[in-house]
């Protein structure tokens, strides 16, 4: 039989469907897989796999019956920061470490309810601050794509890089991660893999991991952009469990796939020209239109005035939110609590100094002092007014585009290490993606093509809030026009 | 506005993080650093802007206020450090 984990989730779920094989099957070969990858790509943090294995039999006795749901016997990875009842959830951080949830996330209880199966959880950067997933307390995950010019371990990107590097390495058949400011997008433009991050509030939050709440959103990552369709489908749903959760129907997207992009309005953003920008991001983005142009799209130059304010406004939106949300982890109720402690204060201190990692560490610095006394206006209360700004950018060409063209990001997957001494040169891999956060706008990444040293570059689709259809139309598009089938050579 | 050794000392503080002394100043360039370049927000025109908390622009929902959840003594003790006789244990804070 030929290689089971090489299949789309769609082929997959195919086959399991009309018993070519079965789900106990892909699952070991998943299984098998992982254990001869994770020592080199270090993309699982956890391994189900006695769990796996029994949810693959019960799916088999499904399918034998001609049942089941929409991804029923089908293995997928799932990213630290989703509670998962009865294994351990850590978001990357030792302040969680040994953390077991009681109780499931609505995303990942979704998927069960649809019959899919988990290998483990996946690696992140710690509570998913992080574009590299270097600030993970299990380690860096290593990228499965190697440079033609350098044998140097690359990024997989981050924060959701164990996501991207399962997925690009055939360690599972998709996965689920989660977006803050560019967390499945980015990783997913490193990985060569298809990442999409909904409209805010499609996804329910109940049981993720807090990181900036009014920014944090589920998606998954795939080989594919009809799997991102699919597996989208299945996390979003109403959830009265989380205040924001939008009270809409999740559609059918596989139904916008391969419709062509005749008659859409496409819009390029002069603004996402930056400096500095390589020369070869520039050419994948004029070949993107150059695509969409022939597949007979109107191209309209607009502009998004305000977005070089989006990452510094970002850089204090989120880490203010994440002030407050982490501000549970006291070592009282769970968590990391230091031991020979003088007083209450030195115990929280104490245990969140050895619990968080040095990210982390920094982004609650900066919220609280954007949040204390005598600067919450000069810089909280400006950044949500910028915020504002930002997303009426966006209001205001809605009118004339149906969707917007952009790379994913500044550059390809780069060394890890490489740019670990200025944080600001991190944040910035965020640049083209952080925008549809702040406006909570759907934003997909799909690979268009290689670099000179063979690696991944993705172009990113933003749509309307609650228009991913169009945003799947154009991705659907871009993926037939730029037949991307390169994959990583194994070397791991 | 200069961050200096102080100042992080004070915010870590407010965070309730322990910051070794001799990782203020350290940190203080980096803090000076990051906010020097959020500084470039000063130049939008936010004049009659209305800060924007949420992309959600639906009314909060409300639920009836009834019990919907409980009886979980166990699974809500099973993650914390230390608990005893069905309560968390915390360290004695009261001379």
């Amino acid at each position: 039989m030929s290689d089971l984990t090489k299949l789309t989730l769609k082929a997959a779920l195919d086959g399991l469907k009309a018993r070519d094989f079965s789900s106990e099957e892909i699952t070991r070969a998943f299984v098998a897989n992982i254990d001869a990858a994770n020592p080199r790509l270090n993309a699982f943090v956890v391994q189900t796999t006695d769990k796996a294995l029994a949810m693959a039999r019960a799916s088999d006795a499904k399918l034998a019956k001609g049942e089941g749901g929409p991804l029923e016997g089908a293995p997928l990875g799932i990213k630290d920061l989703f509670c998962t009842d009865g294994v351990q959830t850590t978001a990357g951080s030792n302040m969680l470490r040994g953390f077991v949830p009681p109780y499931e996330s609505t995303v990942t209880a979704n998927l069960w309810r649809d019959g899919a199966v988990m290998l483990g959880k996946l690696n992140m950067d710690e509570f998913a601050m992080g574009s590299s997933n270097e600030t993970s307390a299990f380690g860096p995950v290593v990228n499965p794509w190697k440079s033609s010019v350098s044998n140097a371990d690359l990024t997989p990107g981050g924060s959701s890089g164990g996501s991207a590097s399962a997925v690009a390495g055939d360690l599972c058949l998709a996965a689920t991660a989660s977006d803050t400011g560019g967390s499945i997008r980015q990783p997913a433009a490193f990985t060569g893999t298809v990442g999409i991050k909904p409209t805010y509030g499609r996804a329910s939050r109940f049981g993720m991991v807090a990181f900036a709440s009014s920014l944090d959103q589920a998606g998954p990552i795939t080989k594919t952009v009809e799997d991102a369709a699919l597996l989208l489908r299945s996390m979003c749903s109403f959830d009265p469990k989380d205040a924001t959760s939008l009270d809409v129907e999740t559609p059918d997207w596989t139904q916008s796939l391969n419709k062509g992009v005749k008659g859409l309005r496409i819009g390029v953003p002069k603004e996402y020209v930056v400096d500095g920008m390589p020369a070869e991001i520039q050419a994948l983005w004029d070949q993107g239109v150059e695509w969409l142009k022939a597949g007979g799209a109107e191209i309209v130059e607009i502009s998004l005035p305000h977005t070089k304010y989006a990452l510094p406004a970002y850089y204090i939106i989120a880490p203010a939110e994440a002030s407050s949300n982490l501000a549970r982890y006291d070592g009282m109720r769970f968590g990391h609590r230091a031991e020979g402690t003088t007083s209450l204060t030195d115990l929280y201190e104490t245990s969140r100094a050895e619990g968080f990692g040095k990210e982390v560490q920094r982004r609650l610095t900066i919220g609280a002092y954007v949040l204390s006394a005598g600067f919450y206006d000069a810089y909280y209360v400006r950044a949500l007014k910028v915020r504002r700004r930002i997303a009426m950018d966006f209001d205001a060409v809605w009118d004339r585009v149906d969707a917007i063209l952009t790379p994913s990001t500044p550059s390809a997957a780069f060394a890890l290490g490489d740019k670990q001494i200025d944080p600001l040169q991190m944040y910035l891999n965020d640049i083209f993606t952080v925008t549809a956060n702040l406006a909570g706008l759907p934003g997909i990444s799909v690979p268009a093509g290689l670099d000179k040293g063979g690696l991944p570059l993705g172009l990113q689709v933003i749509g309307k809030a609650l228009d991913e259809a169009t945003v799947f139309q154009v991705a659907s598009a871009l993926e037939d026009a730029a037949g991307f089938v390169a994959k990583p050579e194994k070397w791991w | 506005m200069a961050i200096d050794a102080a100042t992080v000392r004070r915010v870590a503080h407010l965070a309730r993080i322990k910051t070794p002394e001799d990782r203020l100043e350290p940190l203080a360039a980096e803090l000076n650093g990051i906010l020097a370049w959020i500084e470039q927000l000063n130049e939008v025109d936010v004049t009659g802007v209305e800060p924007m908390t949420s992309n959600v622009a639906q009314p909060m929902r409300l639920r009836d206020d009834v019990v919907t959840d409980g009886d979980k003594v166990a699974d809500v003790l099973g993650n914390a450090p230390r608990s005893a006789d069905g309560f968390f244990v915390v360290p004695k804070v009261v001379e």
